[in-house]
């Protein structure tokens, strides 16, 4: 229903001028940047390869937003407890879900603000090279699926407890956990601890977002992929809703 | 409105709200009180949809809670404890929102906003931002978003609290106007409130209701109700007694206080006795006397006597 809809939105609006009436939001977009750009450009070489794509960009992204993304998340519910304003949101005329996505929502398009401000390393491949700007496309498309799954992780921590520091690092660990579960080191290493057979190794990789990430970063845009990105967000949400429905129960 | 049945709460072990029924209709205040820990704000959250009870059945305006929360919840204005607002917003941007999510959009939200600063006295502060609120701001700007929409039943969890005189003053005579034409239900510490705003009152001890009245209804169940109190100067006190208890309606006379040459008395009337009967007889003893007397009055009994005699002292013992 239409009401259904502008409720969100309501929710969403508010939420995203909170960020912006604080100084958590230029923070965070600055830092993002200064990491973002210092890691492809310092770490990642983006100059010395020689090439015209975006690799060394995005290869450091879920390393980014697996700290970052808990940073924006840990205040959501959190902060609703903290102030007691959680029992004025949900005696309101809306659902819980309502309010669950609105939130969610608003720190996602924030995200997505902050990832279109490193606009000016497209145009700086566009310059020196000709990248193939599909895969640049695909390479963004995936990095904002993933900040929507570590951001919809915060978002149940968040719904955890009262304190902001406790669900950022339980959210950081988990999101840690996401990334490190495909990323070869680690795959290596289980794979050489004889206890987990193979089978159990490839079901633990297939958590990763690590895996997922990389067939976005080569330009490949793979059903199953969306579907992961959009179940890991659908789950974490619904784990919220479950959250503060104990809260209340409880 | 408001329709509560058999309202029970466990935490786990522990039972909150236990078997809670009353009825609140349109233009009535209830006046919610009970010690701390007695179940008053449980009760409130049950009925406003933030607590699912563990069994009983709530329905207000005829909405059944559990089953239509939406319907029900439009109908509801509610203040919950300690008053929360988001601090990062100013008072107007706060009310605008609460006054979207009530589903109020253009013209009609801006008439409602106007509104309710205008009723909750937050003209000075529109623009600040809810963090540099003194402590009775905050309140009022909670308070205003609960009645921002003009709601038909407002639940108001201790809407006085943190208040100077001035701001409760004003505060119960809101609440007393609007009970006119709305379902009220506040919960308070502070007894004199009670009188002051409401139409009828529920004492709530330990989960249970222990008292259901008027608050004139509660007034006489205290001790001293219809007594009757004088100061007599210059006599001594056993003539006094001795001639009050010849009173056929007194069942006996107690001196209060002996100061300097003043006595104080109260006689305590027969059973429960209204309409100053009491005070005409005793007043006829002191005029046949002669005595030099400084007052004279009936007594309307204590809220807090009522309260202490109804409300087990153990609460505390739990609490600690």
């Amino acid at each position: 229903m239409n009401s259904a809809l502008s409720n969100i939105w309501c929710i969403t609006k508010r939420e995203l001028s909170g960020y912006f009436s604080s100084p958590v939001a230029y923070v965070f977009i600055v830092i993002f940047l200064l990491f973002a750009n210092f890691f492809s450009f310092m770490l990642g070489g983006l100059f010395e390869r020689g090439q015209a794509n975006l690799e060394s960009f995005f290869t450091w992204h879920p390393w980014l937003f697996m700290v970052l993304v808990p940073a924006v998340g840990m205040r959501l519910w959190a902060e609703e407890r903290r102030l007691g304003t959680l029992e004025l949101l949900l005696t309101m005329p809306i659902t819980p879900w309502q309010a669950i996505v609105g939130k969610f929502l608003a720190s996602w398009i924030f995200l997505g603000l902050a990832l279109l401000l490193t606009f000016p390393i497209v145009f700086t491949v566009n310059f020196l090279g000709s990248p193939d700007n599909g895969v640049i496309i695909a390479g963004y498309i995936g990095s904002f699926l993933m900040a929507g799954a570590f951001l919809a992780v915060s978002c149940a921590t968040s719904a955890l407890t009262r304190s902001q520091v406790v669900s950022f690092i339980i959210s950081v660990v988990i999101c840690f956990g996401l990334v490190l579960a495909g990323f070869e080191p680690a795959v290596e290493f289980m794979r050489s601890v004889a206890l987990l057979g193979d089978n159990m190794v490839d079901v633990i990789t297939s958590f990763s977002v690590m895996t997922r990430f990389m067939n976005f970063q080569k330009g490949v845009l793979v059903f199953g992929d969306l579907v992961f990105f959009f179940s890991v967000i659908g789950f974490a949400l619904f784990t919220t809703a479950v959250i503060l429905r104990g809260l209340r129960s409880n | 409105m408001i329709n509560v049945q058999n309202l029970t709460k466990n935490f786990g072990p522990k039972c909150a709200v236990n078997g809670v029924s009353f009825e609140v209709k349109k233009g009535e205040v209830l006046g919610f009180l009970g010690p701390n820990g007695a179940g008053k704000s449980t009760t409130m959250r049950m009925i406003t949809g933030y607590f699912p009870p563990t069994s009983g059945r709530i329905t207000v305006g005829g909405h059944d809670i559990g089953d239509e929360p939406i319907q029900a919840k439009r109908l509801i204005g509610y203040l919950p404890e300690n008053a929360p607002a988001y601090t990062d917003m100013t008072v107007r941007g706060f009310l605008q929102f609460a006054a979207e999510l009530r589903g109020l959009r253009g013209e009609a939200k801006t008439r409602a906003v106007s509104r309710a600063i205008e009723m909750c006295f937050l003209e000075n502060v529109v623009h600040q931002s809810v963090d540099t609120l003194s402590k009775g701001y905050r309140h009022r700007t909670s308070l205003a978003q609960s009645i921002i929409h003009d709601p038909e039943v407002l639940i108001l969890d201790e809407p006085t609290d943190g208040l100077d005189p001035n701001q409760k003053h004003e505060v119960r005579g809101l609440i007393k106007r609007m009970g006119e034409t709305k379902a009220i239900i506040f919960s308070t510490h502070i007894l004199e409130e009670v009188e002051a705003a409401c139409t009828r009152a529920i004492i709530i001890d330990r989960g249970k209701v222990v008292a259901n009245g008027t608050p004139a209804e509660l007034l006489q169940r205290s001790d001293n109700a219809g007594a009757v109190s004088l100061r007599v100067q210059g006599v001594a006190k056993n003539a006094i007694t001795d001639k009050l208890s010849t009173i056929g309606i007194s069942s006996k006379t107690i001196v209060v206080k002996e100061k300097d040459s003043n006595v104080w008395v109260r006689v305590m009337p027969k059973g429960r006795l209204r309409n100053g009967e009491l005070a005409a007889e005793v007043a006829a003893v002191v005029l046949a006397e002669k005595w030099h007397i400084d007052e004279l009055h009936t007594e309307h009994g204590r809220l807090d006597e009522v309260f202490r005699s109804i409300t087990s002292s153990d609460t505390m013992k739990e609490a600690a």
